[in-house]
């Protein structure tokens, strides 16, 4: 594996264009667009303030620059650098900042979500969307990029608009049997709408495209609910996290439960490997610590690791949340499939350093990752089955089911590194 | 007398008689005591007599004295007069004696009668008791169970309370959790409230309102290119049909995918119920009370033949499904109760066989067991054979004996090698040599050329100017050659020349020879060394004639007729030149 030299940015916001060609930074209010393969800096842009949020356009045309705190947005061309746009969203002030799927409109979320404004980079019109909901996932659009469904709150009653992004004509409106509706998530093939409910009930609701109510689920009542929700890339599988620890999995067929994946504290299962990431830090010797050794040696801090495998019946270290805190942190909340949808990769909030990898196919627990410390983020490789993944140190973990692997990557400080992931071809 | 004495008393003498008959065993006893005094008179008259009156009665007073009495009869004297009182006495003893035996008789049968009483009593009271016993061990068992089954209950009810305690603590929980997410959800939405109202206030107060704007330097097209069209309802009806075709392409897509599965499973399925009829059908022969399931089975077959010739039609059918699915399970079914039956008939087999089939079974077990351990012992010894030789190619060697017996095999070739090597160093030393004095001899012989076609010239003019009258004045100058003035004049050095030559190969001192007949040539002798005038010389000149060919062929022969004769100067030098090349090779 090759590392390129590090460079800065800021706030986390390192974004690799969707066609793969470009890689865009930002540091504090500049913008810098640098090719992939050479990093040479190709264009370079100054914002008016500090950017929050930067986004490419699916074309790879353009990239948005959202400075919330002063509710500006800025939109930057690639093929003409001279271009500019600026969007002010005025004393309405602006939350978030999205592109449609054409690459064209931009959908601005207002202050305390009043309403969303969608701006035409193509005709400078405006339209209003009216009462959005503030909730976890309130906005998504479907995978061909045809279809955007927005959760609504009105009088109490949480409904969902199905727009057309073509132009932005209402579909389908129609109310969801939520108490508070959480979240909502278009199904791969862009036919079926999944729709959950907060975390004080467990309801998951799926909606056809053209709003007839297909399916209910509720795997309990009263405890915590569902924490997150994922399809699975071939529109097979609905994984649901909740709670209770525990992923259940829904078929597209019946949209009954399949299949029920725990996370238990001791596992005992012969099947599955346990890797146990093992550090050791080279040893040092008393004389070894002069000042000269401490400045040059960074080596001296870099701890090597591996992965040893752990015979069962092995131990997840546990962590038991505060009971008197909202929003605990237990329950299953980051669900990943693999691109080939064989393989589900889970983190149980309560055991934040391992990460568990479920076979689809067999629906069995197949792989456990043990990390030292707790797992910031994974990602799944868009190609192959791989997974990577990170835990705040200098370190990039690797597991597909050949083996695993650990890879340390040449930063200088141990700081967060952005997991913005982007897999090589 | 004792008759007498005993007649008086008849009802105590009954008794006594009684006793007497009890004293001493007799068949007697058993007769009634009616019949007693027939007896006695009997017994008595058979006991004394007048002959034995004597023996009687010492007989009589023994006994009376072993009974503890005073003695009857005084043995003093030798009258035979019997003391009355003592034998009155002794009788009434007796008589007493009698009584007290038979109030202890008496006593004693009562004391008899009391306890066999009482110990059919305690046997009763026994019985009684061991029946109570056994009652109240069946209380206490009965007890003892209802106490187990109690206990079962409470421990039963316990683990319910248990739960119910737990589910209580579970919902208090989760009421818990409830309650702080509502609070924290109470919470930022009051705050989110409050940040409204702020904002509120502050759009109130503020005059300036920013407005909404946006900048674009320049209208970018569509991202695919079209151009945009107008919202009406034609373009709503659209998209409602667009919206309607990707659902149905998507339930087609499903539904096909179901369709290919489906057939799958039904192909598999027909597969499967075609192994098992034939499985079944197979098993015909040996089924002897099935003879319903062969036409059943005949049956199955036509249904098949039947049903393949309509195949694709018939399987989307409900009915035929139905009827597919159930023959399945019917043959199914079939074959799981032939599979069982086998298995019974295998274990009875089995059972009945052993002892039959034991002696052959172990016969042949045993060899086959014979014939493994002989493979085995084999084996090892192939195995131990191959790990001795590898042991011994591996096994660590002393180094001179690791450097000797890594060069052993070489040893010879070695030899051979060096001995070849020297034979080819001394060649090539002697190649070297040669190779020197050739070339040696080429310079030698080119400047003897040259010297010798200087001479010629000097002599030729010489000559020129001998033939003419004043030429002896030029003798002297006739060898400018400096070899020639140089060496030797004498003639012995020159006959000596040869030799030295040869001795000394590498000291070309060729010119020596050659300058001898220069020194003194004389025209007699010139004549016969230019072949002019072939003469009987010395060897030498004859040699020299004989190498004149050779010189001149050895000197690649380009030398004119008329100089050959001065060869014979050069013949020396190539003379031992020659005579080296022989003496080498």
């Amino acid at each position: 594996m090759n590392f390129s030299e590090v460079f800065k940015q800021s706030n986390q916001l390192c974004k690799v264009s969707p066609d793969g060609k470009y890689l865009a930074t930002c540091v504090q209010y500049r913008l810098v667009v640098r090719d992939v393969s050479t990093l040479q800096i190709l264009q370079l842009y100054t914002c008016l303030d500090q950017i929050s949020h930067m986004d490419w356009s699916s074309d790879s045309l353009f990239i948005l620059c959202a400075m919330y705190k002063r509710g500006l947005v800025q939109v930057w061309s690639l093929e003409q650098p001279d271009w500019h746009c600026k969007i002010d969203e005025g004393s309405i002030g602006l939350v978030s900042s999205r592109w449609s799927p054409d690459g064209r409109h931009i959908l601005n979320t207002t202050e305390f979500h009043l309403r969303v404004t969608v701006w035409s980079l193509c005709t400078k019109a405006v339209s209003y969307i009216k009462y959005p909901k503030a909730c976890q996932k309130g906005i998504d659009f479907s995978r061909d990029g045809c279809y955007m469904a927005l959760a609504e709150r009105r009088d109490c009653k949480d409904y969902v608009s199905v727009f057309v992004c073509d132009d932005w004509h209402l579909l389908r409106h129609f109310e969801t049997e939520t108490q508070d509706l959480a979240g909502l998530e278009w199904s791969p093939n862009g036919c079926v709408l999944a729709v959950w409910d907060s975390c004080l009930e467990y309801k998951v609701l799926l909606y056809s495209l053209d709003g007839r109510l297909l399916s209910t689920y509720s795997a309990y009542e009263w405890s915590l609910g569902v924490k997150s929700v994922t399809w699975s890339p071939s529109s097979q599988f609905l994984a649901i996290g909740s709670y209770d620890e525990k992923v259940r999995i829904l078929n597209h067929i019946t949209w009954k439960k399949i299949a029920q994946f725990e996370h238990i504290a001791t596992i005992n299962n012969t099947k599955a490997v346990v890797y146990k990431e093992v550090e050791k830090r080279p040893a040092v010797g008393s004389d070894d610590l002069s000042l000269h050794n401490i400045t040059i040696g960074t080596t001296l801090f870099n701890t090597q690791s591996k992965y040893e495998i752990c015979p069962p019946p092995v131990q997840v270290p546990v962590v038991k949340p505060d009971p008197d805190r909202a929003n605990p942190k237990i329950g299953v909340s980051t669900l990943a499939f693999s691109s080939d949808s064989r393989y589900l990769a889970t983190k149980n909030d309560n055991m934040a350093s391992v990460v568990w990898v479920w076979d689809m196919q067999k629906m069995s627990l197949l792989a456990v990752l043990e990390q030292t410390s707790a797992v910031r983020c994974f990602q799944w490789d868009p190609r192959r089955p791989r997974l990577a993944l990170c835990t705040g140190n200098t370190k990039l973990y690797l597991w597909s089911p050949a083996g695993c692997v650990s890879v340390q990557v040449p930063t200088e400080d141990q700081q967060t590194w952005n997991s913005c992931f982007m897999t090589l071809a | 007398m004792p008759e007498s004495s005993l007649d008086i008393f008849p009802p105590k003498v009954k008794d006594i008689c009684s006793s007497s008959i009890e004293c001493r065993p007799s068949p007697l006893r058993q007769s009634s005591q009616s019949s007693l005094p027939l007896h006695r008179n009997y017994m008595l008259s058979t006991f004394c007599t007048e002959k034995n009156v004597q023996e009687c009665l010492s007989h009589i007073s023994q006994e009376v004295s072993s009974l503890g009495l005073p003695p009857v009869w005084m043995e003093s004297g030798g009258s035979s007069e019997m003391n009355v009182v003592a034998v009155l006495n002794c009788i009434y003893d007796l008589i007493q004696l009698h009584r007290r035996g038979l109030r202890t008789l008496e006593n004693m049968e009562v004391e008899q009668l009391k306890s066999s009483s009482n110990l059919d009593y305690l046997q009763l009271t026994s019985t009684q008791l061991k029946e109570q016993l056994e009652l109240s061990k069946r209380e206490n068992t009965g007890l003892l169970e209802r106490e187990r089954q109690l206990q079962l209950k409470v421990k039963s009810l316990q683990n319910c309370l248990k739960n119910e305690k737990e589910e209580v603590q579970k919902l208090q929980n989760i009421i818990a959790s409830r309650a702080s997410q509502y609070n924290h959800e109470m919470k930022r939405k009051e705050r989110e409230f409050n940040k409204l109202r702020e904002r509120l206030n502050q759009l109130l107060v503020d005059k300036k309102e920013k407005k909404q704007a946006i900048d674009v330097l320049n209208n970018i097209g569509r991202a695919d290119g079209k151009r945009s069209l107008w919202k009406t309802e034609k373009t709503e009806a659209k998209h409602e049909g667009e919206m309607y075709k990707t659902l149905l392409s998507d339930y087609d897509i499903r539904q096909r995918e179901l369709l290919l599965e489906n057939a799958e499973l039904k192909k598999v399925l027909q597969q499967m119920k075609k192994d098992m009829v034939s499985i079944l059908s197979s098993k015909k022969p040996t089924l002897k009370d099935d003879q319903h399931q062969d036409d059943d089975i005949q049956a199955d077959l036509e249904e098949e033949v039947f049903d393949s010739s309509k195949e694709s039609v018939e399987l989307y059918c409900v009915h035929a499904r139905e009827k597919l699915t159930n023959s399945i399970r019917l043959q199914w079914r079939r074959l799981k109760s032939h599979v069982e039956r086998l298995d019974n008939q295998a274990s009875l087999a089995q059972i009945g066989r052993s002892k039959n089939t034991d002696a052959v079974s172990r016969e042949t077990h045993e060899e086959e067991m014979d014939r493994l351990k002989l493979e085995i012992q084999q084996c090892k010894d192939f195995i131990q054979t191959q790990h001795q030789l590898l042991q011994q190619l591996s096994s660590p060697y002393d180094e001179e004996k690791a450097s000797l017996l890594s060069d052993c095999y070489m040893l010879q070739e070695k030899e051979r090698f060096r001995d070849e090597w020297k034979t080819l160093e001394e060649q090539r030393k002697i190649f070297e040599r040669e190779r020197r004095n050739f070339t040696e001899a080429a310079i030698r012989l080119s400047h003897e050329r040259k010297a010798f076609e200087d001479d010629r010239a000097t002599w030729l003019k010489h000559q020129f100017l001998n033939l003419s009258p004043f030429a002896d004045s030029n003798k002297p100058q006739m060898s400018k050659s400096k070899s020639a003035f140089l060496i030797s004049k004498t003639e012995a050095s020159a006959a000596s020349a040869p030799e030295k030559l040869i001795k000394r190969p590498s000291d070309t001192t060729s010119p020596t020879p050659r300058c001898v007949p220069l020194t003194s040539p004389s025209t007699a002798e010139l004549y016969p060394t230019l072949c002019l005038v072939p003469e009987n010389r010395s060897t030498k000149p004859k040699r020299l004639t004989e190498h004149v060919e050779e010189s001149s062929n050895f000197l690649n022969g380009n030398v004119p007729a008329q100089h050959k004769h001065w060869n014979d100067r050069e013949d020396h030098s190539s003379h031992t030149l020659t005579k080296e090349k022989t003496s080498s090779i």
